[in-house]
C-alpha cells in the first residue's frame, strides 16, 4: 500500500503564536526519593529517581533502566525456542554472558539450575562459574540458586564467601526464608533481592524484615513479582505504581530500587504457542510479549529488568535509552 | 464530581419530597454519591441543571464514534488505574488507502481477530485515507468501506477533498482526521455541518490547547487531540502533561481523548504500547501484523481491566456447563487468573465439569503448593465442605503441577483420582480423551 500522507496535507508547526495557550505546570515535587544501590565493582548504580518513571520534567535522575540478561547453567528446562536465539553460545554460560554483553546488557542474571542434586553440579563449580562470568564480562551478576531452599542456602554462603572484590546480587530472600541469605549477603558485602508476592504491604514487610535482620537498605533490590502480559500484568503494573507513589510520598521502607523479571512472558501460552498460524510468527510474538512486559515494568517503576530473549532485550534497551529522563 | 454541599446550593431547597427523598440535602447527598440523577428533581432550574451537568461531567469528555457499532473514547477520571480504573479502552485502527483494492484490504483487516480466555480481540476501526487527492475517488472508497465495514471509521484527508465523502458518511459518525493551524476553519466548519467528531493536531502543546479552545468556542464539542508525538518520549510526556492538566488542574482545553497516528512496524507498535499504558484512546496504524496485534490487545486488556476485581476468587463449587451426577470434578487454586484461565479452557471443551476452587490465599497452584497452602488435606476438606462429592461420583482430576498429592488425596477421598494436565490450555484435549461418564 501507499505510504505517507497526501502531499497537500503536509504538517506545519503552528507559526501563529498568538493562539498559543499557557499550559499549567503539572510536574510534582515529592518529599521522597528512591535510594541507590551500588553494584559490581562500584561502577554500576541503580535507583535514585525522585519523580514518576519516564518523566524528564519531574524526575531529575538521568539513569535509564538497567537490563540483566538471563543465563542458566543447565538447559534441561530452558525453552528450546529461546536457546535457538543464541547461536549455540548458550551451551557455555561464560560465552553466553559475553554474548549478552555484546547485545548491550548491563548485568548478567545467572540461574544455577544445575546445582539441583538431581543435576549434580557442585557449589564449588557454581561459585567458580560466578567468578568466571564476572571476570569475563566485568558486569554485575545476579545469582539465583536452583530453587531448593536447603541447597540454595549452602550455595549462597559458598558464593558469598568466595566471590570477593565485587558486589553480587544474591537471590532471593522471601517469606519462606531470609536469614541464611541475608547473613551471606552481609558477610560478603553483597546485595540481595527481597521477593514478595504482588502486594505493596508484603513488599514493605519484606524490606522491614530484612532491615530488622541487619541488612542495609542500600543493599536491597525489591522484586514485587512482575506478572507477565496476559497473566496478571495488570496487578503488577498497579502494585509497582503504588509502591513508587508511596516511596515518593516518603515511605522509607519502599524507597528501595525495584527489579522486575520479564522472563515470565515465556510461560504464557499465547506468547509461545506454535500450533495456531493465526497468531503470527512465534519468534516475533514472544519477543513482543517479553518486550511489552518489560515496557510495563519500566513504565510502572522498574530500575532493573531481567530479560531472556536477545531480540526483546535489544528492543527494550533502545526504548529504555530513549526514555531515560535526559 | 461536586460535593453534596455544592449540589445542595443549586437545589430549590423546598424539601417538597417529589424526588422521593425527605429533604433536598438528602437528595444532594445521593447525587454526590452518584446514586441519583439530577433529573429526579422536577423543580431544578435550567441554569442550575446546566451548571451541575458541567461540573459533574468527567474531566475527560466521552467522545463516541460510529453508529450502531460504537467506539467510546475518553470519559476518564483518574491518572492511575488503581485509583478507580480506566473506562474506555484504547481503540486500534488500521489504514485503508483509497488507492488500493478495498475489498481485499478490509478482508485482511477482518482477519486480525483472536479469541482468548472468553474474549474476542479484533481491530476496532479502519481509517480511510485519501492518497488519490481526488474527491470522487475518495468518496467512492468511503462508500465501499461503509458497505463492507460495520464498525466505526476515521476519514483521513485534506479539507478540500473531505466534504463529498463526509456528506456520504456522516450518518455513521466518522472521526475526522485532522484539523491543524493550516486548515482549521474549514475543518471546524465541516465538523459542525455534519456533526462529526474532529481530531485537532499540533506538535506544540500550547498551540494544541489554543486550537481546542478555539474549536470549542466555535461550537465543536466532540474533540480528540493528537499531540503529534514523534517518539516514545514525546508520547509519554505529552500525554501525561495533557492528562494531568485536565484532571488535576481542570485545564479544559486538554479535557479530551488523546490519540496517535503511527506508521507500521516495530517502533509504531512500541509507541502504541506506550500510548495504551499512558492515556491514549486511539492509535491509527498504517498496518498491524498478528504477532504485534495479539500482545498489544492483551496489554490493553490488562491495563483496562477493572482494578477492583479481587485477585482471589471465593472458595466454592463452580459448575461449568450443566454437570450431572457423573461429571468429572476439577479443582484448582483461588488465584483469580488461575481460575479464569482454567474456567475458560474447560468451557472451550464444551464438556460439563464441577470446578472446585480451593482457598490458597490468592496464590497460584505451584506457589501455594510450595507454601503448604495447597495440600491434600486442605483440598479434601474443600471438596467435602462444598458437597460436590455427593453431587457427583465422577473422577477427581488433579492439576498436573501438583501430581505429587495424588496418592494421599486418593486415600483421603476414597475415589478415583487422576492426574490432569500441567498446562491449562491442554485441558480441552484432556477432557475429550476422558472416557465418558458411566
Ligand atoms: S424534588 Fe427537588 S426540591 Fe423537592 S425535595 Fe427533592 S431535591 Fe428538593
Amino acid at each position: 500500500m501507499d505510504g505517507g500522507e497526501g502531499a497537500s496535507c503536509a504538517e506545519h508547526a503552528s507559526a501563529d503564536m498568538s493562539d498559543t495557550m499557557k499550559i499549567p505546570d503539572v510536574s510534582e515535587k515529592y518529599p521522597g526519593k528512591i535510594g541507590e544501590i551500588v553494584l559490581g565493582k562500584g561502577d554500576y548504580i541503580a535507583g535514585g529517581s525522585d519523580g514518576m518513571p519516564l518523566l524528564s520534567f519531574e524526575n531529575t535522575c538521568k539513569r535509564r533502566m538497567m537490563i540483566a540478561g538471563e543465563v542458566v547453567d543447565d538447559l534441561t528446562d530452558y525453552p528450546e525456542l529461546a536457546a535457538s536465539m543464541f547461536n549455540g553460545r548458550q551451551k557455555d554460560p561464560v560465552e553466553w554472558s559475553l554474548m549478552w554483553k555484546s547485545i548491550g546488557a548491563d548485568m548478567i542474571c545467572l540461574r544455577l539450575k544445575g546445582t539441583d542434586p538431581d543435576k549434580g553440579k557442585t557449589t564449588e563449580y557454581a561459585s567458580e562459574l560466578v567468578e568466571r562470568i564476572a571476570d569475563a564480562t566485568q558486569l554485575p551478576v545476579i545469582v539465583y540458586g536452583c530453587g531448593i531452599p536447603e541447597v540454595d542456602d549452602n550455595l549462597m554462603k559458598e558464593i558469598s564467601n568466595s566471590v570477593k572484590n565485587r558486589r553480587l546480587v544474591l537471590a532471593k530472600a522471601d517469606e519462606e526464608g531470609h536469614k541464611t541469605i541475608s547473613s551471606a549477603a552481609i558477610a560478603g558485602k553483597h546485595a540481595l533481592i527481597a521477593f514478595s508476592n504482588l502486594d505493596l504491604n508484603l513488599a514493605k514487610q519484606m524490606n522491614i524484615v530484612l532491615t530488622d535482620f541487619g541488612v542495609q537498605r542500600s543493599d536491597i533490590l525489591m522484586d514485587p513479582l512482575m506478572a507477565p502480559l496476559g497473566m496478571g500484568l495488570d496487578y503488577s503494573y498497579s502494585v509497582n505504581e503504588r509502591i513508587r507513589l508511596a516511596a515518593l510520598s516518603g515511605d522509607k521502607m519502599l524507597q528501595i530500587p525495584m527489579i522486575c523479571d520479564a522472563t515470565g512472558a515465556w510461560d504464557v501460552g499465547d506468547a509461545v504457542n506454535d500450533d495456531d498460524a493465526d497468531l503470527g510468527d512465534v519468534v516475533n510474538r514472544v519477543t513482543w510479549w517479553e518486550t511489552m512486559t518489560a515496557m510495563a515494568a519500566m513504565a510502572s517503576g522498574a530500575d532493573i529488568v531481567i530479560m531472556r530473549g536477545p531480540g526483546a532485550a535489544d528492543m527494550i534497551l533502545g526504548y529504555a535509552d530513549e526514555l531515560r529522563c535526559d | 464530581m461536586p460535593t453534596a454541599i455544592e449540589f445542595f446550593k443549586l437545589l430549590p431547597k423546598t424539601n417538597c419530597k417529589d424526588c422521593g427523598q425527605p429533604t433536598c440535602l438528602a437528595f444532594a447527598m445521593l447525587l454526590a454519591n452518584q446514586k441519583a440523577k439530577i433529573d429526579d428533581c422536577p423543580h431544578i432550574s435550567k441554569d442550575s441543571k446546566d451548571a451541575l451537568e458541567e461540573s459533574s461531567a468527567p474531566p475527560i469528555r466521552t467522545v463516541v464514534l460510529g453508529k450502531g457499532s460504537e467506539v467510546r473514547m475518553g470519559g476518564e477520571t483518574v491518572l492511575h488505574r488503581h485509583e478507580r480504573g480506566f473506562i474506555n479502552p484504547t481503540a486500534y485502527a488500521v489504514t485503508v488507502s483509497d488507492k488500493e483494492n478495498i475489498r481485499n484490504r478490509i478482508e485482511t483487516i477482518k482477519k486480525l481477530r483472536f479469541e482468548r480466555v472468553g474474549m474476542v480481540f479484533e481491530t476496532d476501526m479502519v481509517s480511510v485515507r485519501c492518497d488519490s487527492g481526488d474527491p470522487k475517488v475518495f468518496r467512492d472508497a468511503v462508500v465501499l468501506v461503509m458497505e463492507l465495514w460495520e464498525k466505526p471509521f476515521a476519514l483521513e484527508c485534506c479539507a478540500s477533498v473531505l466534504e463529498s465523502a463526509l456528506s456520504a458518511a456522516s450518518s455513521r459518525r466518522p472521526l475526522i482526521y485532522h484539523a491543524n493551524t493550516e486548515n482549521f476553519d474549514d475543518m471546524v466548519a465541516l465538523s459542525k455541518k455534519y456533526s462529526c467528531p474532529l481530531v485537532l493536531r499540533d506538535p506544540n502543546m500550547g498551540s494544541l490547547a489554543g486550537l481546542a479552545d478555539k474549536a470549542k468556542a466555535m461550537g465543536v464539542d466532540d474533540i480528540v487531540l493528537d499531540t503529534g508525538a514523534a517518539n516514545l518520549k514525546e508520547c509519554v510526556e505529552k500525554h501525561t502533561i495533557a492528562r494531568r492538566a485536565a484532571i488535576k488542574k481542570r485545564f479544559k482545553q486538554f479535557g479530551y481523548p488523546l490519540m496517535n497516528r503511527v506508521g507500521s512496524g516495530e517502533y509504531a507498535v512500541a509507541i502504541a504500547a506506550v500510548s495504551t499504558m499512558k492515556y491514549g484512546s486511539l492509535v491509527i496504524f498504517d498496518d498491524l501484523k498478528s504477532y504485534e496485534a495479539l500482545p498489544l490487545f492483551t496489554l490493553r486488556q490488562n491495563i483496562y481491566t477493572d482494578p477492583q476485581v479481587p485477585i482471589q476468587v471465593k472458595q466454592g463449587l463452580y459448575p461449568i456447563g450443566e454437570p450431572n451426577e457423573h461429571s468429572p470434578i476439577f479443582f484448582t487454586a483461588n488465584f483469580s487468573l488461575t481460575y479464569f484461565t482454567v474456567r475458560a479452557d474447560i468451557e472451550k471443551s464444551k464438556i460439563p465439569v464441577w470446578l472446585q476452587i480451593v482457598d490458597t490465599e490468592g496464590l497460584s497452584v505451584l506457589t501455594a503448593y510450595s507454601a503448604g497452602k495447597f495440600n491434600p488435606e486442605h483440598v479434601a476438606k474443600a471438596l467435602n465442605d462444598s458437597g460436590v462429592l455427593s453431587k457427583s461420583d465422577g473422577i477427581v482430576v488433579i492439576p498436573g503441577l501438583v501430581a505429587r498429592m495424588s496418592s494421599k488425596l486418593r486415600e483421603l477421598l476414597d475415589r478415583e483420582v487422576i492426574i490432569g494436565t500441567t498446562e491449562s490450555r491442554d485441558i480441552p484435549k484432556f477432557l475429550k480423551n476422558l472416557k465418558p461418564p458411566r
